[in-house]
């Protein structure tokens, strides 16, 4: 007799149960029951972002080259489970090739960004001349606590091509899987599980989006929402709860499950400039530079 | 410490050259036109209480003609032009500024309150400087976005404060103008009156109608210019509350909304600190502009090994700030903008003292008419207090201690605000550990209220975003496509 598997949260680096112990019935494309999946709550969104936020300033201070090595480490682990990937996505509807090529993205995607964590701040940085003795520098740092809803229409790539450009920047992520599709996105989790990524950074959540959005949009402890396309309905009053604490809100209207859908404007998203300022020294006579 | 009533010579500034027209009307394609509901309110000098001019109020009609003049203007002319050209306008209207520049000092100080020493040696110089810098800007976009295809975003409403009125108008026309942008400014109702020399400036260097409006008024203009559906970007600065109100209005609309809003921000002073110079540094975070300034660093945190040194010099050093007439070249804190404010930050020092914090002012006289606010340090001031939590935007500090780093970093960074953050120590390698765990979006070691165009000046957390300033104030005016 076949063990079925049990889909869980995963939060704080952890496999919870959703705390309301809801489940729902996740259906393959023929209509076939395949799995239940946690109805997440209200109350798990509030868990994962006291998760994400515990586990972002130590994420934040890894050093830049450390981020990048564990974010190649997620793609090594996707690359070793690829096989079940391809048959969740085959589950979900799609032929064996276009499952297959999903998930070939969604490693080089992985990559990809592993690439970019040490290389992004020298391209968004500068050295600013001020027209007095001082030195000064603005230089990107982590925004925080980011939201994400994850791409409704695909099961992995567009989760990824959320999560890997905002946690490559230093942020902590609680994330809104796929509700019809949400096999991959805790298949995912367990990739994150066992790669070295620390417990917080990310968490994923499976249920509505309705019921759990307003709760994250509002929630004072996150600092910014990455949105995919969803109804305008929910869009706009996420917008609006997240105005109570001038949340970051980037509403992606674009496909993010193509090729093209990467780049170094999805990590600036989510960061912050900050100028420092300091002064300089005069020594025997000679003027301040910047 | 004695009564210190400062019997110094007053040393006025001239202001002879200063034209003020008795009444100024809107500026909308190139031209003055009046306003439909021919309606009028009266500016006054905050110094005396005496009446300035009298300025037209813009109503939603008003703001129409203005955003339409601004299409037209950047259908039809700006957006032919190449980058090239938009800067030698934009150099040429610097210049302009730079052969004004006493004569827009004197009018900031008449109609603002602020020190003459200040509008003449900070707010001017930075607002001609900001036009020169982003002049040079506009014909190497391209270059400042390497592999990246923008195009500007179309008609810009920027609502401006009434604290650095010409710098905050140079702050947003500027770099809207650089990128290619037409605009429709509306300056605040106290400080209109360098915004529409401005507008002089604008027709003397020939700036083709339209590319500048200006529209004069209450909120209720601002509000209009918000909710105009052909408004493709909104800058503001202000108030937190109001940021709000925009952000809110402009959700389930293309705008591009940017905003510079209030801060409470953190200066710090470490044990191993320079103290003359902390001091000086204490006093210029606070006290400069009378304190309405939006980064002000109005929570001092002192480390206790050496708070009752530091607040014992800040003290004597309160006995020799000077009050006085905006005009006198003396004068160290002018007038406070307006009643309202004054009374504003009058509710704060009863606030204070109710909440059970010491506190303390000079003896000093204050001229009378006009508004006026002796510098105030509060002690003894709880983390939870409201003069500790609330911006006050007045010549108000108050004064806590700490003991540790991790305590300093947590209180500084307990607030709703992350604008600023000041950080005083001879240890360098303690100024990256502090300034970077700090959450503002400006960090000043060793210096405070330092500003420059070159400079990206912007928020983190309640404290707004977008940066103004710098390559990356030109990603506010710029739109980019994947």
């Amino acid at each position: 007799m076949e063990i079925l598997k049990t889909y869980k949260l995963y939060i704080g680096g952890q496999f919870p149960r959703t705390e309301s112990g809801r489940t729902y019935p996740v259906l393959a494309a023929d209509g076939s029951h395949v799995a239940n999946a946690c109805l997440a709550s209200r109350k798990d969104v509030r868990n994962a972002v006291q998760a994400a936020r515990k586990a972002q300033a130590s994420w934040a201070g890894k050093s830049a080259f450390n981020r990048s090595q564990i974010a190649y480490r997620i793609a090594e682990m996707l690359e070793a489970r690829k096989v079940q990937f391809i048959e969740e996505l085959q589950l979900m509807g799609l032929d064996k090739q276009s499952a297959e090529e999903e998930v070939m993205m969604s490693i080089d995607r992985c990559v990809y960004y592993a690439g970019w964590a040490d290389k992004y701040q020298a391209l968004i940085s500068s050295v600013n001349p001020v027209a007095s003795s001082h030195f000064n520098f603005s230089s990107p740092e982590a925004m925080g606590v980011v939201g994400i809803v994850a791409c409704q229409q695909t099961a992995l790539i567009g989760l990824i091509s959320q999560i890997l450009p905002v946690i490559i920047g230093g942020n902590t992520v609680v994330v809104i899987a796929n509700t019809n599709q949400p096999l991959c996105a805790i298949t995912f989790a367990e990739v994150l599980a066992t790669s070295d990524i620390p417990g917080g950074v990310v968490n994923i959540l499976t249920g509505e989006v309705g019921e759990l959005l307003p709760t994250l949009a509002g929630h004072m402890d996150v600092n910014a929402l990455s949105l995919a396309p969803i109804s305008s309905e929910l869009s706009v009053s996420a917008q609006e709860a997240a105005v109570d604490n001038l949340k970051r809100v980037r509403i992606y209207t674009e496909p993010l499950y193509v090729k093209s859908a990467q780049g170094l404007s999805y990590i600036s998203d989510f960061q912050e400039i900050k100028t420092t300022w300091h002064p300089i020294e005069q020594i025997a006579g000679g003027a301040g530079g910047y | 410490m004695s009564e210190n009533n400062w019997n110094l010579e007053p040393s006025l500034e001239s202001v002879a050259q200063v034209q003020i027209k008795p009444q100024y009307e809107l500026f909308i394609n190139g031209k003055w036109q009046a306003p439909l509901a021919a309606t009028y309110f009266a500016t006054v000098n905050p110094a005396d209480e005496k009446h300035l001019a009298h300025i037209a109020q813009a109503n939603a009609a008003d703001v129409d003609l203005a955003v339409k003049a601004a299409r037209a203007a950047y259908d039809n002319v700006w957006s032919q032009l190449s980058g090239a050209a938009r800067g030698k306008y934009l150099f040429r209207i610097a210049r302009l500024m730079q052969e004004k520049a006493r004569e827009l000092a004197v009018l900031e100080t008449l109609d603002g309150g602020k020190p003459i020493r200040e509008s003449r040696d900070i707010d001017i110089p930075l607002a001609c400087n900001h036009f020169f810098y982003y002049a040079g800007w506009a014909d190497k976009l391209q270059e400042a976005f390497p592999g990246q295809q923008m195009e500007a975003l179309g008609v810009a409403g920027q609502i401006t404060p009434w604290n650095f009125p010409l710098l905050m108008l140079a702050w947003k026309v500027a770099p809207a103008l650089a990128c290619g942008n037409t605009v429709v400014l509306k300056p605040a109702e106290t400080t209109s009156l360098t915004a529409l020399k401005f507008a002089e400036i604008c027709q003397e260097a020939g700036l083709p109608a339209g590319v500048v409006n200006i529209v004069t008024g209450y909120g209720d203009t601002g509000a209009a210019l918000v909710a105009h559906p052909n408004v493709d970007k909104i800058a503001f600065t202000g108030s937190t509350a109001v940021g709000k109100q925009i952000q809110k209005a402009c959700i389930g609309t293309p705008k591009k909304v940017t905003l510079e809003l209030g801060g409470k921000s953190a200066n710090i002073i470490l044990e191993d600190a320079p103290i003359d110079q902390a001091v000086e540094g204490i006093i210029n975070s606070i006290f400069f502009n009378q304190g309405h300034v939006c980064c002000a660093g109005s929570r001092l945190f002192v480390q206790e090994s050496i708070a009752e040194q530091v607040i014992a010099k800040l003290k004597f050093r309160l006995q020799s700030i000077y009050v006085g007439n905006p005009l006198d070249k003396n004068t160290d804190i002018g007038a406070i903008n307006s009643k309202k404010q004054l009374e504003t930050i009058e509710e704060y020092l009863s606030i204070g003292l109710a909440e059970g914090a010491e506190i303390y002012q000079p003896d000093c006289t204050l001229p009378s008419p006009g508004f006026y606010c002796k510098p105030t340090i509060f002690t003894d001031v709880a983390q939870s207090a409201r003069i500790a939590q609330e911006e006050i935007f007045g010549p108000v500090l108050t004064i806590q201690t700490f003991r540790t780093m991790e305590e300093v970093v947590q209180k500084a960074n307990n607030s709703p605000y992350g604008l600023a953050a000041g950080v005083w120590t001879a240890n360098g390698a303690r100024i990256f550990g502090l300034s970077s765990q700090l959450q503002a979006g400006v960090v000043w070691a060793n210096t405070y209220n330092k500003f420059d165009p070159a400079s990206p000046f912007g928020g983190y957390k309640e404290s707004g975003f977008g940066r103004e300033g710098g390559r990356h104030g030109l990603s506010a005016y710029l739109q980019f496509k994947n």
